[in-house]
């Protein structure tokens, strides 16, 4: 029996997808190998004697050859143990989960708020391209993705927090809060997420949506008489979901990025800061386990992407 | 040289502009980089025209400086991902086959980490230099160069003029070197200038994250680290590197966009 090409093509993204995720993992862990001295080194330190070096590295395991302690990593991260800081000994685990939460919270918020905004601008722009509202919304946008988020983070801040006080400048949560006293701490970087994804995600859709513009079915309908914005709701909108859904994924996982430095200049306590301060300390297993899950949240974005887009084309749904 | 659209000659004054500071910091600074000349977060003066820092150093000499330093950095990674990236972008066209597949799929792998995530994780080992954050930088963004000059030399390979070349003899590197590398130059030279930019706010925010230039060196990035804490106090010094980013990335993009456009039309494209 014939397989439907749907099934078969989303198969082979998600068995593609996590080859990938164990390959990352593969180049996460050699990635932190190629230093010239080792883990037992960088914990005691360069006056170390060779006594206490050798008793850290039997202790650590450090003897044993690098495949084998990437499969014991490995194994150990399969079963939520990402091993014990470095710097304070803490588990590194229960440590990201709180903060993990905290970042999803961030990221999320400011998801909600741009991927809307950045489709409706992008509709808007579509519009009337060529006219001031398109030349002000590419104009702004151009700005604002032509500056680094910590830039920006510090120019919303000098502006909202300390010109006209709207939102406090540093965003510190704690659990008792409430969730509107979370949002309010939490203002300022979430409007520094958006303003950042803003840009890139609403020239994308306008780009995408102008290229279904060409098609004949939109002067057809043009010809029919249609209003413009039913043209581009109707019509174009809705071929264009495929490219959209894509470039509004990316920046999805663009976001996740993002997060790490907006983190670190408003001080919110997410895994982006938690990674930024232990690289400092090069505490070697907080930062593998930062960067895999950063990575993997990064690569089933992409592959999410991917499907979505399969499941979005029409053609794929429905072979001859 | 035919008519120089007026938003390329802008972007071209501006960058030049940028370039020339950065060469001649040590004659233009007014101060020197690590002097103290006043108290902390004075505002503009006649002595100093963007006031001072966290520690009294001139703003304004700061800025220049820590311009060269982002500058040459950016510059240098962005030359190491161009040699490596094209080079291999190209071999793995011309050769095709296995080459082109363990480069291919080498690339897609490093891409799927984010640059920043990957950049941490190498930093968190490696000592913080100059030579190896520059090393970092180039080697991560040579994928990307990879991925534009295969894409770019994969259509040239299959032109009658390859083929001609190849049936005079000619040996491999004359085919990549004087054959495809003079045709895909403009695209790659477009790209130089955005991988240009992209270096530009990489470091910077390895900087201000306190991972990448390490004081006393100044640099753009390091600057908003230094006086961030001033912003809650209303005092603008972390703010000047925003300006001077965002206009250096914005004349350079215009320049690249000039490039393109210009090298298309030579081609006979569309609509002029």
């Amino acid at each position: 029996m014939a397989v439907h090409p749907v099934v078969k093509l989303m198969t082979q993204r998600l068995a593609l997808g996590l080859l990938l995720l164990l390959a990352a993992s593969v180049l996460i862990f050699v990635g932190t190998q190629i230093l010239p001295g080792d883990v037992a080194q960088a914990i005691l330190g360069q006056s170390a004697t060779p006594q206490a070096l050798a008793n850290m590295r039997e202790a650590m395991g450090l003897n044993d050859p690098a495949y084998v302690r990437y499969l014991h990593w490995l194994g150990a991260a399969l079963h939520g143990d990402l091993g014990q800081s470095l710097t304070n000994g803490e588990d590194v685990a229960e440590a990201i989960g709180k903060r993990f939460g905290n970042t999803l919270f961030l990221a999320v918020v400011a998801a909600v708020i741009a991927v809307p905004t950045a489709i409706i601008l992008g509709l808007i722009a579509v519009r009337y391209q060529g006219r001031w509202p398109d030349r002000l919304i590419s104009g702004v946008t151009l700005a604002t993705v032509s500056v680094p988020e910590f830039l920006l983070g510090y120019v919303v801040m000098f502006l909202l927090a300390v010109k006209y006080r709207l939102a406090p400048s540093v965003s510190t949560i704690y659990d008792t809060m409430s969730l509107g006293e979370k949002l309010h701490a939490i203002a300022l970087p979430v409007i520094v997420l958006v303003l950042v994804v803003l840009g890139h995600m609403m020239r994308m859709t306008r780009a995408a949506i102008l290229n279904v513009m060409q098609s004949a079915y939109v002067e057809t309908a043009e010809l029919k008489g249609l209003r413009p914005f039913l043209i581009i709701a109707r019509h174009a909108f809705p071929n264009a979901i495929s490219p959209v859904v894509n470039v509004v994924m990316i920046n999805l996982a663009y976001l996740v990025v993002g997060v790490v430095v907006v983190e670190v200049v408003f001080v919110y306590p997410g895994m982006g800061q938690y990674l930024v301060d232990h690289v400092a300390k090069r505490d070697v297993p907080v930062v593998q386990a930062c960067g895999l899950i950063f990575a993997a949240v990064y690569i089933i974005l992409n592959v999410a992407a991917d499907v979505i887009s399969i499941l979005a084309n029409p053609r794929l749904r429905h072979p001859k | 040289m035919s008519r120089i659209p007026v938003s390329a000659l802008i972007g071209l004054g501006f960058t030049g502009l940028y370039f020339f500071v950065a060469i001649f910091a040590g004659w233009i600074a007014p101060y020197g980089m690590a002097e103290v000349v006043g108290g902390v977060w004075e505002p503009s003066s006649s002595q100093s025209w963007l006031g001072t820092d966290s520690i009294g150093r001139d703003l304004l000499s700061r800025m220049i400086y820590g311009g060269r330093t982002t500058i040459a950095v950016a510059a240098a990674a962005t030359v190491l991902s161009f040699v490596i990236g094209s080079i291999l972008g190209l071999t793995a066209a011309v050769l095709g086959g296995w080459v082109d597949q363990v480069l291919s799929r080498g690339v897609d792998l490093v891409m799927a980490i984010p640059t920043l995530i990957f950049a941490l994780v190498v930093l968190s080992v490696m000592p913080v230099t100059l030579p190896i954050l520059i090393l970092v930088m180039g080697l991560l963004d040579s994928t990307r160069v990879f991925r534009l000059s295969r894409a770019v030399a994969v259509d040239i390979t299959v032109m009658d003029y390859i083929e001609a070349a190849r049936l005079r003899g000619e040996g491999g590197g004359w085919i990549v070197f004087r054959e495809i590398l003079p045709n895909a130059l403009s695209p790659l030279v477009a790209e130089m200038g955005l991988r240009f930019i992209f270096a530009v706010l990489f470091i910077s925010t390895l900087s201000f994250l306190g991972l990448g230039v390490q004081p006393p060196l100044a640099d753009w990035g390091g600057i908003v680290k230094e006086n961030k804490d001033g912003i809650v106090y209303g005092i603008p010094a972390a703010l000047y590197p925003a300006i001077a980013i965002a206009t250096l990335a914005i004349s350079v993009n215009l320049v690249a966009d000039w490039v393109l456009g210009r090298t298309s039309s030579l081609k006979g494209g569309r609509g002029g």
